[in-house]
């Protein structure tokens, strides 16, 4: 939504203030302004010139030498421009003046382009004259400007107000010499005055409760209460002279008043196209809109006011000088007028005559019925479409419209009325077409008015603050809400139709009593524990030891491609592949709720392998989406994953250090048991394990596969651990014991074997710990060895072996028989010995 | 004729001691004057020839000379020891300026450390940090938050959908609904998590973000409440210089709505490049929970009323922490990683 100021102005017209002002005290007021736009911005000293000569220049073929009036005096400027003549009026920057930006019309440059006197070709020259894009403007917002040349001004602008208009109008003077003479341009006069650039155009973001907000009228409504002045609404009653009867032109049947609440038309005769006054265009190409011919700028200068998309047809083109109202047929095809076939459904509102359709309604109107300049006989059509159907309705056509985006936000069936009311005074106006007395209206019976009862105690206890009544009813008044006061009810406006509880009464004290006057205070009431959940805890947890391991925080996506699986080698019938598809995505790399943390950390890794970064090792937190079934009837299973995976130094080993870390550290005192029989096709076969604790399987870690690393572009060693926190928390405590520290001395053995390939150090650590007794304090690895020095199939491994008494020296006995259970049970195991 | 002898003993020895600039000369000096062999043992084995009465004058003469020299030896030997040190520690000198050796620690995602400041701070209001599920049912992201079915809102906020009735949520707003439809009053929460919009990936979009979202609900909670406390929470976050400014706004879950600004981190407030001129910087949405959406979840709104707000959490990581592209948060890269 963009407003002139000026514009802005007529309606309120007591509106002082900067453009500063205006831009904070909207905003504050919720009318947030987005963007503000000096339309002189970078425009200094431009005046109206009158070139007096233009002479050859004597070293340059392309250049005349110009001698140009410009008030006080005459100048000589040098040009190039082809299209200059002597006694035109044109827009000249002075010596030390400055324009937008340059003639060809591209970028502007910041801070515009500074304008001195100088030589061309050593012929002097005081000044320039300017080209519409030198202005900072375009052929788009001036019609009349030359493609490739300088703007060149009328002898006269003809009437510059709605007012002057109207004066010639009431004097039937519209099209005569004397309107055409009136405000004549002169030299030296403010060329951008003239040119409408002296005016600042704000753009707001519009919250879509305020429909009344997408319109002109509805933001000067805002703004006269904003800044305490009186809003003058236009009068738009028709005028009491009209002759004729509407309903001799057009009769309107609606056949789903369900899509359309209101259908009302009005007719106007005699059409003659032309230009649009000065005043018009000027208005319309502030706003963007480019001017076309006085009817197209009467309807979109009507949807700037009013924010009431309207259509034009040439009645001539409707049959049976009716129209119907229906939904579309499955499958018809219509042409709309930027000549595109297009597909209708049966939700699809059309606009018919008696024979074919002619437009789709709220959208746009059909090829079948363009208006042309040709037409004699008008019909404006101002309807009230229902707002969601018309979003629906053009996503599914695939045309969205400036229309259609207005209709969707849902106007009030007043609304219709006015706009088309006000269509008609400005076709009169205007001298574009004689309308015809009434309105063609099918309307469902119109709402009424929101009552809302009023308690300035629950106003004020609910935003915290101590207004009185008054206060409150006064900025009601303002904002043209009526109050009962013998049932103390507050009755809203038509056009509020935000407006339905206290609580919205309540904004409206907050907006203009001032958001920055409400006190700030902290709640009352009992006080309450904060704090973390106990998964909170146990996440937070994992991310110390990740972090003090040397792994970082990553975040990956949620979602992924489907072909992941078959890059991480999933069997066909995985579990992992019963995934989530998202029925709109943004692509297929974006089509399915991960079920697996993995790729998410491959491909990071990848990108860092990618990039040359030596050593990377990353951590992630995040959830995998586990649907219950297929489809998706139940919410899915959120389970937190614990994703780590590095490259670059250290091994298998060093990953299953951190593993062993975070458990110690969440209170999980057994030791965990690394299982070989992991059976992940995306790990190397000889370099995995499943993670079990107390025979429960918490997770898996190992070195990623070369295919797999291949396949993500992953060069070196790659090791990956998967922990679904989920399992791992009815495992966790923060329970801490101290056992005393020992007091008797400890008693060291070692064991050195020599061990077939095939028994673990699981296996053997087994045995230790089951067989040592409760003397048996730790014990350790501290040797492993394969190679030309051992006996094939065979490794040597040498294990240190702690045994202490809590209460006691040990005696050697003792230790004798608990090494013994131990060497017995190795022994067993096919182990031999060294000594 | 001892007592002469005596002390030419000592004097030599003070002398040799004086002049010696090793461990091992005084050592040769020690042997040499109190050893078995010493000069001293010599003067002992004279005293048969002294006569009886004075021979305990004489050994206490012997005695006397022997002690200070010993301490003479003493004091010498410290003196080297202490040269010595001094030459060992001068030769050990370090270059202190070469490089630390440093654990090669990990480091926090911009967001967690984000996130963690505003847990910090709310969970010191007395708030409980909850979490709500990031696939959910349209009821809970749309309808129970006064968006029904045809609402705009909806397209707003270009939905990823499951199917008719599951999505991935837009707002971790849903997770109110949740708060409260659990019945327990009074409410204090705060809710981190994910959310998903359908927004192509870009240097300020991306299809999935975090917010966290705040609800309080009690007897008597105000819009002043509102505003004192997400005052309270900006001067935490940002510094206690900071001010802040409530703007009107629109959420179909709150009335009235609000959006707050904070005073330029950078400038303070009086406009710079990085507010664009404004002193301000947007930071949240916020409102008082909208009477019906009091009432859908089972709470009278004639009793209770509340305020809810909610954050983008990389929005405050990239304000923040001065990030000029969201995509580096996802991307993982350690170099960009390494600087938290």
């Amino acid at each position: 939504m963009n407003t002139p100021i000026s514009w802005l102005k007529a309606y309120v017209p007591g509106l002082e203030c900067t453009d500063k002002e205006y831009n904070d005290r909207m905003t504050m007021t919720g009318t947030k302004v987005d963007g503000v736009e000096r339309l002189d911005k970078n425009l200094e000293k431009i005046v109206v010139g009158r070139v007096l000569s233009i002479e050859k220049h004597p070293d340059a073929d392309k250049l005349v030498v110009c001698q140009v009036d410009v008030g006080e005096e005459t100048v000589q400027i040098v040009t190039g421009a082809p299209n200059v003549f002597e006694g035109a009026l044109v827009p000249v920057v002075l010596d030390g003046g400055r324009v937008a930006g340059g003639h060809d019309g591209g970028p502007l440059p910041e801070n515009g382009i500074k304008i001195k006197a100088g030589k061309l070709r050593g012929v002097p020259s005081a000044g320039m004259m300017c080209a519409i894009e030198e202005l900072g403007s375009d052929h788009n917002a001036y019609p009349e400007a030359p493609e490739n040349g300088i703007y060149i001004f009328p002898e006269a602008l003809g009437p510059v107000t709605e007012a002057e208009t109207c004066a010639l109008a009431a004097a039937g003077k519209l099209d005569s010499e004397e309107a055409r003479a009136m405000n004549p341009v002169k030299p030296g006069m403010d060329a951008l005055e003239l040119l409408g650039l002296r005016d600042t155009v704000f753009e707001y973001e519009i919250t879509s409760n305020r429909v009344d907000c997408y319109s002109l009228l509805g933001v000067a409504r805002e703004a006269a209460v904003t800044f305490g002045k009186p809003f003058e609404e236009p009068d738009v009653t028709p005028a009491a002279d009209e002759q004729g009867d509407v309903n001799d032109y057009i009769s309107i049947e609606v056949k789903d008043p369900d899509l359309c609440s209101r259908y009302t038309a009005r007719v106007c005769k005699d059409v003659k196209i032309g230009p649009s006054p000065w005043w018009m265009q000027r208005r319309l190409s502030a706003c963007g809109i480019r001017p076309i011919n006085n009817l197209v700028d009467i309807t979109n200068y009507v949807m700037v006011e009013y924010g009431q998309p309207m259509h034009a047809f040439d009645l001539d083109t409707v049959e049976g000088h009716k129209i119907v109202v229906r939904r579309a047929q499955d499958g018809d095809m219509f042409q709309t007028l930027d000549g595109q076939m297009r597909r209708m459904d049966h939700d699809v509102l059309m606009i018919c005559d008696a024979e074919k359709e002619i437009g789709i309604a709220g959208i746009m109107g059909g090829e079948n019925s363009k208006i042309t300049d040709e037409v004699k006989t008008v019909l404006f059509e101002s309807a009230t479409f229902n707002g969601p159907n018309i979003r629906k309705s053009a996503k599914r056509i695939g045309l969205r419209t400036d229309a259609s985006g207005i209709f969707e936000k849902g106007l009030h069936p007043t609304n219709a009325e006015a706009a088309v009311n006000r269509a008609c005074q400005l076709m009169r106006e205007l001298g574009c077409g004689v309308p015809v007395k009434g309105l063609a209206d099918v309307c469902e019976p119109i709402p009424d008015r929101v009552r809302i009862p009023f308690n300035a105690g629950d106003i004020n206890a609910f935003l915290g603050t101590d207004y009185d009544e008054k206060t409150m009813l006064d900025i009601f008044a303002k904002l043209e809400m009526d109050y009962d006061s013998e049932k103390k009810e507050v009755v809203v406006p038509y056009f509020r139709q935000d407006v339905k509880a206290m609580c919205d009464l309540a904004e409206e004290v907050a907006r203009f009593t001032g958001y920055e006057n409400i006190p700030m205070t902290l709640p009352g009431g009992e006080s309450m524990m904060g704090g973390l959940t106990y998964k909170m805890r146990v996440q937070d947890k994992a991310r110390e030891i990740a972090m003090f391991n040397g792994f970082s925080e990553a975040m990956t996506y949620s979602f992924e491609s489907p072909k992941v699986f078959d890059r991480l080698l999933f069997a066909e019938d995985a579990p992992e592949r019963q995934a989530i598809r998202i029925a709109n995505p943004l692509g297929e790399d974006f089509s399915m709720m991960r079920t697996t943390p993995l790729n998410g950390m491959l491909t990071s890794l990848a990108t860092n392998y990618n990039r040359r970064n030596k050593d990377a090792r990353l951590f992630e937190l995040a959830n995998v989406y586990i649907p219950k079934a297929l489809p998706l009837t139940e919410l899915p299973d959120e389970r937190s994953m614990f994703t780590l995976g590095m490259y670059g130094e250290g091994d298998f080993f060093t990953m299953k250090g951190v593993i062993e870390e975070f458990f110690q550290s969440v209170g999980m005192k057994e030791k965990m048991v690394c299982d070989p029989k992991a059976g992940r096709p995306f790990l190397h076969p000889g370099r995995q394990a499943l993670i079990r604790y107390k025979d429960e399987i918490l997770g898996y870690f190992g070195e990623v596969h070369p295919d797999t690393a291949g396949a993500y572009g992953i060069g070196g060693r790659a090791i990956i651990a998967v922990i679904d926190l989920q399992s791992v928390i009815p495992h966790t405590a923060f329970d801490y014991h101290y056992t005393g520290i020992a007091k008797y001395p400890a008693v060291s053995r070692d064991i050195s074997m020599l061990v077939p390939k095939a028994v673990t150090a699981g296996e053997i650590e087994a045995i230790i710990a089951q067989r040592g007794g409760k003397i048996l304090e730790s014990y350790g690895l501290f040797d492993i060895y394969e190679g030309a020095q051992v006996r094939p199939g065979f490794k040597s491994m040498a294990y240190n072996l702690v045994f202490r008494h809590k209460e006691k020296t040990l005696e050697e006995a003792e230790i004798t028989a608990a090494m013994k259970k131990i060497l017995n049970g190795l022994e067993s195991l096919g182990i031999e010995l060294r000594s | 004729m001892f007592k002469e002898e005596l002390e030419k003993i000592r004097k030599e020895a003070q002398q040799r001691l004086e002049q010696s600039d090793s461990l091992d000369k005084i050592n040769e000096i020690r042997v040499g004057v109190l050893g078995k062999k010493g000069s001293l043992k010599d003067i002992l084995k004279g005293m048969k020839n002294v006569p009886a009465e004075e021979r305990p004058k004489v050994g206490q003469m012997v005695n006397d000379v022997r002690v200070e020299i010993e301490e003479a030896i003493a004091k010498a030997q410290k003196t080297i020891e202490r040269k010595v040190q001094e030459q060992r520690l001068a030769a050990e000198t370090i270059d202190v300026t070469l490089p630390a050796k440093r654990m090669a620690r990990g480091h926090s995602h911009p967001n967690v450390i984000a996130l963690k400041e505003m847990e910090r701070i709310f969970v010191g209001m007395g708030y409980e940090v909850i979490e709500g599920p990031e696939v959910e049912r349209d009821y809970y992201n749309f309808e129970a938050l006064n968006i029904p079915a045809d609402h705009p809102a909806k397209d707003e906020q270009d939905t990823f959908y499951i199917n008719g009735d599951i999505l991935l949520r837009t707002q971790t707003s849903s997770t109110q609904i949740h708060a409260m439809e659990s019945g327990r009053i009074p409410i204090r929460m705060i809710a981190p998590g994910r959310v998903y919009r359908s927004d192509a990936v870009d240097a300020t979009h991306s299809p999935t973000f975090h917010q966290v979202e705040g609800l309080v609900v009690d007897k008597g909670i105000t819009f002043a409440d509102l505003k004192g406390t997400l005052d309270e929470f900006a001067k935490k976050l940002f510094g206690e210089e900071t001010r802040t400014r409530f703007r009107p706004h629109h959420f179909p879950f709150t009335e009235p709505s609000a959006e707050m600004d904070v005073s330029c981190f950078k400038c303070g407030g009086k406009g710079c490049s990085f507010c664009k001129g404004e002193g301000w910087i947007e930071i949240l949405g916020c409102g008082m929970v909208h009477p019906h959406v009091l009432e859908m979840s089972g709470i009278d709104p004639d009793v209770y009323s509340g305020f809810a707000f909610g954050v983008g959490l990389e929005r405050i990581a990239l304000l923040n922490y001065e990030i000029d592209d969201m995509r580096l948060l996802y991307e993982n890269d350690i170099r960009f990683l390494n600087q938290f």
